[in-house]
């Protein structure tokens, strides 16, 4: 189980501006700035979940799983992970969690997989049998057999991301921390990658807590999604009853068989894309059945899909609204400093 | 992680570090044959001393003295603050540190893995040089000719504490280079790298109780027979006790830092 309540982390950065003065300067004079990458966060996630945690860039996301995962110690707030503090790295902590980041490699650069595995073997103190059974296991899963041999800096970002995971799960974790798995992998690679650890979490009962900018990750694996920007959250809950709260409209799309210009269109809903012959039409839920009457109907339309609305759309909703929110916020705020400014002054 | 499962690592640890080590062929070689300056000082001293003995020192006995700082250097020298400062600025520490083994022993494990194969050419040409040409220099002592291995092990300990300690700053500074620098500028003069410490003149009796003698010239005095004997007892308890105070100050260092790490990149 994952627990965090009030989790903040607070960065000091220095900030400066571009440019020859100003870099001089900046060896006598140095201005920081406390930057709040995660503000007071509060989640509970139970053994077994995959869940989901989505956000623009720099909402938190990661910093937040380096809290969980006991790379950073937190400004304040508190975090247990499987009954452990996790800043305090305890062998029996480090050995129930794993931490997979995309663009960060535990496999030595310049040894072939099957070494760090064997590092891992020794570090974790996986029994022989075990270690064995569970590389075997990840090597038919992974189709890992060709590339044990080859060092790492040889593999392709692929074939390196399948040695990372086996890597991460030698020990059996029980908690996995997914942070973008499947950046630049090919859809087939991210599809293979997806089905692998929702096997892990059905086979092991292991909690999975993933960060990915590919929203076909988070609606293949995550029934739950915890949604922070700003490093505040702002939504914990159902994926899919989100998707239908936030925008309860369909996705109708097919393809035309004769011309119909977007009047006729537009009758039967707005108009999202019209790309030759293939169209997507956003249409209230309780207007579907009768829309997809006129379209194979009278209007002989093929190849007819219906979908909810993406997710990326209903993020991109959300985050746009948060903006507003702030920037009326800081607007109010504003303008009240200033009236009460007045209002002293008179 | 407990002191048996430590121990049932290391020997892994080990062999992994010999792998890395012997990775890059072209590099090993390379490798091999640096930190030899101790043999340009030994041309450089030893054209000094060649008409007569130069602050007692004979042509022999500096000859003897580079010798044995060579093989000290080859056995010692480490770059794990390097190493770390890397590791540390990049964030590529982050993956250390969800390995449930102090990062002090893995990287020690992973040092001291290379030491016999880079000094697998260096240290047997030293050895038969200067049995071969320094022997009148060197100590018959058996006492001395014992303790010349533990002192070479506590030597290497306080270098690698002391390295562990600068790379440990990285945490604090982000970026420890200058410091490592300034350590090796240090080192070079104080530890008899570039001459014996009694050539130092004023500064000879500081130096004699800087960390940087017992890394270095220590296991050197031991092994030859420089006009200034030292009590045993005093060199190796300085060695004992600076052994004590760096790795101390390495694991405070490390402990303090650590909540500072920033694991940033990714």
């Amino acid at each position: 189980m994952i627990s965090a309540r009030d989790l903040t982390k607070h960065f000091r950065v220095h900030r400066r501006p571009p440019g020859f003065a100003s870099a001089l300067r900046s060896l006598v004079h140095r201005r920081y700035e406390d930057v709040k990458a995660v503000d007071g966060v509060s989640f509970t996630i139970e053994r077994g979940e995959r869940v989901g945690f989505l956000g623009p860039n720099g909402a938190g996301k990661t910093t937040t799983l380096k809290m969980l995962s006991g790379l950073l110690h937190p400004t304040s707030g508190e975090v247990s992970v499987e009954g452990h503090v996790p800043f305090r790295r305890q062998a029996s902590f480090l050995g129930k969690i794993t931490l997979v980041m995309g663009q960060k490699s535990q496999l030595i650069w310049d040894l072939p997989p099957a070494e760090t595995y064997a590092l891992n073997r020794a570090v974790f103190d996986v029994p022989g049998d075990r270690f064995e059974r569970t590389l075997a296991e990840l090597t038919e899963l992974l189709e890992l057999g060709p590339l044990l041999d080859k060092p790492t800096r040889q593999l392709s970002l692929g074939e390196r991301m399948k040695c990372e995971l086996a890597a991460a799960l030698l020990h059996q974790p029980t908690t996995l921390f997914l942070d973008e798995p499947t950046i630049g992998l090919d859809v087939a690679m991210q599809v293979a990658i997806r089905d692998f650890v929702r096997s892990y979490n059905q086979r092991h009962e292991a909690t999975v807590l993933l960060t990915s900018h590919y929203m076909d990750d988070v609606v293949a694996l995550c029934p739950r999604i915890i949604v922070i920007d700003h490093g505040k959250l702002i939504h914990d809950g159902d994926l899919r009853q989100l998707i239908k709260t936030r925008d309860p409209d369909k996705r109708v799309s097919f393809t035309l068989t004769r011309p119909i210009g977007d009047d006729e269109l537009a009758r039967l809903g707005a108009l999202l894309v019209r790309d030759g012959q293939r169209i997507t039409l956003r249409v209230a839920e309780r207007e579907v059945p009768g829309v997809i009457g006129r379209l194979l109907g009278e209007l002989g339309a093929a190849d007819l899909a219906i979908e909810d609305p993406p997710l990326e759309d209903v993020l991109r909703a959300m985050f746009g609204e948060q903006r507003r929110a702030e920037a009326e916020a800081e607007a109010e705020a504003k303008a009240k400093a200033k009236a009460d400014t007045e209002a002293d002054a008179s | 992680m407990t002191a048996g499962r430590t121990l049932r690592a290391l020997p892994t640890l080990w062999r992994i570090g010999v792998a890395e080590s012997l990775a890059y062929r072209a590099e090993f070689l390379v490798w091999i044959l640096t930190t030899t300056q101790p043999l340009i000082m030994l041309g450089l001293w030893t054209s000094v001393a060649r008409l007569q003995p130069f602050a007692q020192y004979s042509s022999a006995d500096f000859v003897a003295y580079f010798l044995a700082a060579l093989i000290v250097r080859q056995l010692t020298g480490n770059w794990v603050a390097w190493q770390m400062s890397e590791d540390i600025r990049s964030g590529a520490m982050a993956m250390r540190l969800l390995r449930p083994i102090h990062p002090f022993v893995a990287y020690a494990a992973s040092h001291a893995a290379a030491i016999p194969f880079r000094t697998i050419i260096a240290v047997p040409v030293a050895v038969i040089l200067l049995v071969g040409s320094g022997s009148s220099a060197l100590t018959s002592d058996p006492l001395r000719i014992a303790l010349v291995l533990p002192s070479i092990a506590l030597a290497w300990l306080i270098t690698f504490a002391l390295l562990f300690a600068i790379g440990a700053l990285a945490f604090f500074l982000t970026q420890t280079m200058a410091i490592a620098n300034l350590y090796f500028a240090l080192y070079s003069l104080f530890s008899g790298y570039l001459m014996p410490l009694e050539l130092l003149g004023p500064v000879a009796k500081l130096a004699r109780w800087l960390p940087f003698r017992f890394m270095l010239s220590a296991p050197v005095e031991l092994m030859t027979r420089t006009q200034h004997r030292d009590d045993l007892v005093r060199l190796l308890g300085g060695q004992l006790a600076w052994a004590a105070i760096t790795l101390a100050g390495a694991l405070v260092l490390w402990h303090r830092g650590v909540r500072r790490f920033e694991a940033v990149g990714g």
